[in-house]
């Protein structure tokens, strides 16, 4: 019999989808039965009073976790978050149940030899419950004591080659899409810049002295499968800078109903014959492309890389080949001011592996240094370009005004002329200026 | 100009203790208010100390702050130091 009754988290099982809570059961009779005979080194009743303080909570209508703590491994400000449970005799097992997150591989590659490492030892010293991945990527390791945590830590560094990844006000976990590992969208190599910028801000990851959290996305091209543009405090969004490549002959393949539309992901049901018109050509959001005479044309300067055509017609149309990214900074979820896209600051960024991405670099820090001086506590980068201006934002970064930072014409005018920007400063002579123009 | 590390260290050490008895976690930004430095340049002091254990890090999960270590109620109440 379950150490603690249960019918609210129960009644949870009953809907439509997985359940969590059938993931816990499963795993508090794995951790009961014990059949590889496992040390255990938390409690092995473990999960059974997650369960009953989850219960308790439901039917208190209130939370019984504390978060918050001194926690960690030593030398590192992030990675652990300290959990515990505000009821802890009625459910000792979690009195302690800290969070650790764990860097995850970029691009999600791991081989299932290494998944099954990581699990066993989060069997042996933690709960053995994990949340595959979390928002900002992580690997999320869920409860386990403070005795434990350096046990893990030598671990995962000593044998397993891995590193806990960023919390509290530090460099994020940086994350990047498949890329062109698998996905021949890609602009550049987003695993490389990712794996690059993680190694190379190490201190910013793990020792905490941002105003708050800062994130970077990688994302191989516009489609943004890791939602940089809406998630990431600095996104990095693949690009071109030609023209679309266009095969005409696999574009008339399409208009033939030779290859399905969309690599063929709307296949489960009769959508009649493709239409190129209706389907391509009307939904370009800037009208920039034409089918006549069964030819098609795109006005290249008009694109704004939205990828539709792209992907409705991946054997036809490609990226062009001078490929880099787009640098856009300040998105982040509504915690103040609300949901904020990011904005875009530089266009185009070749993305150099040959110099170490100086380029990118540049960038990262004299953003980091503006914020860092400027953003009060707690305050995302978003929030400090609104409060300062994006024309600070162009000054710290050395950026030149250009059309592309404007949404829409008269909309937001934020650039100023300073004085010293123009000839002659405000100062002029009256009296000459009258000469040649009457009041 | 580098800073001088023991001195920047008392300095830290006095000002978290006058403060200590309204409380006993600083952000980052009020340890480098204290040494009146560039945060790059505060965070090297503060890095040592917390190598030192003289600092210690505090986490909520979403921001992080930095205390004397051992001090105020929050260790004491995490049975931490028993």
């Amino acid at each position: 019999m379950a150490k603690h009754e249960t019918p609210l988290l129960d009644q949870l099982e009953s809907g439509p989808w997985p359940s969590f809570v059938s993931d816990m059961k499963l795993e508090a009779e794995s951790r009961a039965k014990n059949v590889n005979n496992v040390e255990f080194q938390i409690p092995q009743d473990v999960i059974e009073d997650l369960m009953g303080v989850l219960e308790l909570s439901y039917k208190d209508a209130e939370t019984h976790w504390k978060h918050g703590g001194i926690v960690g491994v030593f030398g590192y400000g992030g990675g652990v978050i300290g959990r515990y449970c505000d009821q802890p005799e009625k459910f000792p097992g979690v009195a302690h149940f800290h969070t650790m997150r764990v860097n995850q591989p970029s691009g999600h590659f791991y081989s299932t030899d290494f998944l099954r490492q990581l699990c066993d030892l989060w069997e042996f010293r933690g709960s053995g419950l994990t949340n595959m991945h979390g928002a900002t990527g992580d690997i999320i390791f869920l409860g386990t004591t403070t005795p434990q945590l350096e046990e893990i830590f030598y671990e995962m560094t000593h044998k397993l080659n891995q590193d806990l990844g960023g919390s509290g006000s530090n460099l994020r976990t940086p994350s990047d899409c498949i890329g062109a590992a698998r996905c021949e969208y890609a602009c550049y190599d987003t695993q490389d810049l990712c794996t690059y910028l993680t190694q190379e801000y190490q201190d910013e990851l793990h020792r905490p002295a941002f105003p708050y959290k800062f994130k970077f996305k990688f994302d191989g091209c516009p489609n943004c499968c890791v939602a940089s543009i809406a998630r990431a405090d600095m996104s990095f969004i693949g690009t071109w800078k030609d023209d679309i490549r266009v095969d005409q002959d696999a574009v008339k393949g399409y208009v033939n109903g030779e290859f399905p539309p969309n690599g063929g992901s709307h296949s489960g049901r009769d959508w009649g014959p493709f239409d190129i018109q209706k389907e391509v050509i009307d939904l370009c959001p800037t009208q920039c492309m034409k089918y006549e005479n069964s030819k098609l044309e795109i006005n290249n300067k008009e694109c704004t890389r939205c990828m539709h055509c792209i992907n409705v017609m991946p054997r036809a149309l490609r990226p062009g080949k001078q490929t880099g990214c787009s640098i856009l900074v300040g998105a982040k979820a509504p915690i103040l001011d609300g949901a904020q896209m990011g904005s875009l600051l530089l266009p185009f960024v070749e993305v150099n592996k040959e110099n170490d991405y100086q380029e990118v670099k540049d960038v990262i820090e004299s953003i980091w240094d503006w914020w860092m001086e400027e953003g009060k506590n707690r305050e995302r980068l978003g929030e400090l370009m609104k409060r300062q201006g994006f024309q600070k934002l162009l000054e710290v970064t050395g950026v030149d005004p250009i059309p592309q930072h404007v949404s829409e014409p008269r909309h937001n005018p934020y650039i100023f002329w300073k004085e010293e920007e123009v000839q002659g400063g405000w100062e002029r002579d009256i009296n000459e200026f009258r000469k040649h123009h009457q009041r | 100009m580098a800073l001088d590390y023991e001195e920047s260290k008392q300095k830290i050490i006095g000002g978290l203790q006058k403060k200590s008895k309204s409380k006993s976690k600083f952000y980052f930004s009020d340890l480098a208010k204290i040494l009146d430095a560039k945060p790059r340049e505060a965070k090297k002091i503060v890095t040592q100390m917390i190598n030192e254990g003289i600092l210690e890090f505090w986490s909520s999960g979403s921001t992080s702050m930095y205390g004397l270590k051992g001090a105020g109620k929050q260790s004491a109440a995490e049975h931490e130091n028993e």
